[in-house]
């Protein structure tokens, strides 16, 4: 059956709570087909609360989703035989090898023989597990775990893809596989829905959610976020940075401050460059250098969230 | 519901269960071994009381009377004694279970007709092979005192033909040696099955929930129904499995053969196992670790096999007890058992027993299920 929804997943005002405390709070999401949508957020935002209600796991306690066009409470198992969901923790049999963990999920998928045996050698191909077939799952290693769990998501061919912060905990050079395939994935017309707490990573996406509270508090691609920032961001070089911070938070125009090691990033608005020079010399402090940057995501990320906790 | 499902679902458990060393010795060592064990090692019956004797009456009547008990079988002379102090020590150390003390004129009182005196000192610390060993003194006792009573009338009266006396022969049915192996052995059996089947089945589905695999389950097509069967259905296979070894193994090692239908046997236990399966996963959906699935467990254990009848009969138990041992389900199961095993019993007579197992069992399974369903669905 063909299904060619207008939205690959869609929620609206979903909410959860766990006794008193509201994990999810009325979040709204409209994620198009065919691309990765990063839900980026802090530890504890709501980010695998939200995954969990839209794969089914978990039931809302308000609000609806649909997932590749089928709603996810009136109609679980058709969404079920759509999707694939990788969670956070590594969840496969490790006392099963890598060929028999395939071949079991490939059978409660009920993929047919012949179609099962030409997707094990694709997934076995692109994740390069192929050599370690007959290797119990958990003698493998961390990044070809987390490859063999990707794999078992996709021996069904699933048109939605739910990775719940994939790669945490992984090598930056496997982290660098992982994202590969994904987006060979996506060539092929499969959705993305992936959390990361990490910048670089959401970097990556089409379009992001920044969520907090269990709230969406902006959506965006990653471009249009940085340049909704208001104010330029300057980076200071000192010896200090900590001492450079203390003598820019008194500046009223400076938005923010984040210290990266000896640096200092400043979102200031307006004349940045003379306020910032004035600041450090009246307060003595020596800078190596100052000049003006492009706003990183975890600029934009930091800045959003440090004015919404003012509020 | 899918049953080619259910069967890959079956397949991979099983596979997991044969791959693992530790788990398989559980399954299929640990029933032959607590068999050997309850078989061999602990026995109730009492036939070795380590006896001392102080005969301070020191004559021939008194020597008779210590061959006698030497004679009956059930006591082995350990020490003798020549001063009453040393009665304490013995015991005390456990040097030996009972003293017998033939004070001194116990032959004289015979000779004159008056009722002489025996005093057997036992320890209690063990009071069931006090009270056997008891009641085996007795015995000796009154069939030497017997001997002479006839001994007596024949020498009254010269003629050995005319003596009066009731004969009371004891005729035990089903185990007629009274053997405790054969008690045992459907006990066994019965916790075998009642662990095997409860405890595994709790861990294998805890221990999914704990490595995270029930969740990856929970998002793909699969039911609540299919993934409880797939998963308590391999740990039925695996006690029947395990029913069949200990029959065996009772069978040609303890001569202990079943007297009724095997057929009928396997029948019921499948009954009972629904219960077991049942509370298994009942005590998966209260746990969240294998640890807890495991005390929790236990939690069960104790009242099934100290409140059905395995190791103390319901008769002997205070009333109100026995009002509780009708709400365990082991107590109906047991009675099945021992009854096909040792008396051979059918259905005619079990059939209360059965529709008891039988209530219990879909009562329990429809409530785990439930539950189940409510977590996972």
């Amino acid at each position: 059956m063909m299904h060619n929804p207008e939205f690959a997943i869609r929620a609206a005002g979903l909410r959860k709570c766990f006794g008193s405390i509201t994990a999810v709070d009325d979040l709204n999401l409209d994620v198009t087909p065919g691309e990765i949508f990063g839900l980026v957020g802090p530890d504890g935002a709501g980010k695998t609360t939200t995954m969990r209600m839209l794969c089914g796991i978990l039931h809302p306690d308000a609000g609806s989703a649909e997932v590749a066009g089928f709603d996810v409470r009136r109609d679980p198992e058709a969404v079920k035989r759509r999707i694939g969901y990788m969670p956070q923790r590594f969840s496969l049999y490790g006392d099963l090898t890598v060929a028999e963990n395939l071949f079991f999920f490939a059978n409660i998928y009920q993929v047919p023989r012949e179609e099962r045996l030409r997707k094990e050698a694709e997934v076995l191909a692109f994740s390069r597990l192929a050599p370690f077939r007959t290797r119990q799952a958990q003698y493998l290693s961390g990044g070809m775990k987390q490859k063999l769990a990707l794999a078992c998501t996709l021996i069904h061919t699933p048109s939605v893809l739910f990775l719940d912060e994939p790669t945490t905990g992984v090598d930056p050079v496997s982290r660098r596989d992982f994202w590969r395939i994904l987006y060979d994935l996506v060539k092929a017309g499969v959705t993305i829905f992936v959390s990361t707490p990490y910048m670089d990573e959401a970097e990556r996406c089409n379009r992001i959610a920044l969520v907090n509270r269990g709230r969406v508090a902006i959506c965006d691609t990653p471009e249009g976020l940085k340049a909704r920032m208001r104010g330029e961001m300057w980076e200071v070089v000192a010896d200090s940075a900590r001492q450079a911070k203390m003598a820019l938070a008194s500046v009223p125009a400076v938005r923010g401050t984040q210290v990266f090691g000896d640096r200092l990033h400043v979102m200031i608005e307006g004349d940045g460059e003379a306020a910032i020079h004035m600041a450090l010399q009246r307060a003595g402090v020596t800078a190596a250098g100052v000049r003006r940057i492009a706003p990183g995501l975890e600029d934009v990320f930091i800045s959003l969230f440090s004015e919404q906790s003012d509020e | 519901m899918n049953w080619r499902r259910i069967g890959k679902l079956m397949k991979k458990e099983l596979l997991q269960t044969l791959r693992d060393r530790r788990l398989l010795g559980v399954l299929f060592l640990a029933p032959v071994f607590q068999l050997f064990l309850f078989g061999y090692a602990v026995s109730t019956d009492v036939n070795h009381v380590a006896t001392a004797v102080y005969d301070a009456d020191r004559t021939a009547a008194s020597r008779q009377l210590v061959e006698r008990f030497m004679r009956s079988g059930y006591f082995d002379y350990r020490a003798a004694l020549d001063h009453p102090a040393q009665i304490d020590h013995l015991l005390n150390t456990g040097k030996v279970q009972m003293v017998l003390h033939i004070p001194r004129g116990f032959a004289n009182d015979l000779q004159r007709g008056r009722t002489a005196q025996v005093q057997s000192i036992m320890d209690g610390t063990d009071s069931t092979t006090a009270g056997i060993a008891a009641g085996y003194v007795e015995g000796v006792v009154r069939a030497y005192a017997a001997g002479i009573s006839v001994e007596r009338l024949v020498r009254a009266r010269g003629v050995v033909s005319s003596v009066p006396g009731i004969d009371a022969r004891l005729r035990v049915w089903y185990n007629p040696e009274l053997k405790s192996v054969q008690f045992m052995v459907p006990g066994v059996l019965c916790m075998i099955l009642l662990i095997i089947t409860m405890m595994m089945t709790a861990l294998a589905i805890v221990k999914e929930k704990e490595i995270g695999t029930l969740e990856q389950l929970i998002v793909t097509p699969i039911t609540a129904t299919e993934l409880m069967l797939g998963k308590t259905l391999p740990f039925l296979l695996i006690g029947l499995v395990d029913l069949a070894a200990v029959l065996l193994v009772a069978a040609h090692v303890f001569h202990v053969a079943v007297a009724g239908s095997v057929l009928l046997l396997f029948a019921i236990s499948i009954l009972f196992l629904m219960t077991t399966l049942g509370l298994g996963i009942f005590i998966s959906t209260i746990s969240k670790t294998q640890h807890e699935a495991t005390l929790t467990s236990f939690f069960f254990f104790l009242p099934f096999i100290l409140l059905s009848g395995f190791m103390f009969p319901v008769e002997n138990m205070p009333r109100v007890v026995q009002w509780i041992t009708y709400a365990i389900p082991l107590r109906y199961f047991l009675e099945v058992i021992r009854g096909i095993f040792l008396k051979g019993n059918d259905l005619s007579v079990l059939w209360p027993h059965v529709l008891v197992l039988a209530a219990f069992g879909i009562t329990i399974i429809s409530v785990s299920a439930w539950r189940f369903q409510k977590r996972v669905g």
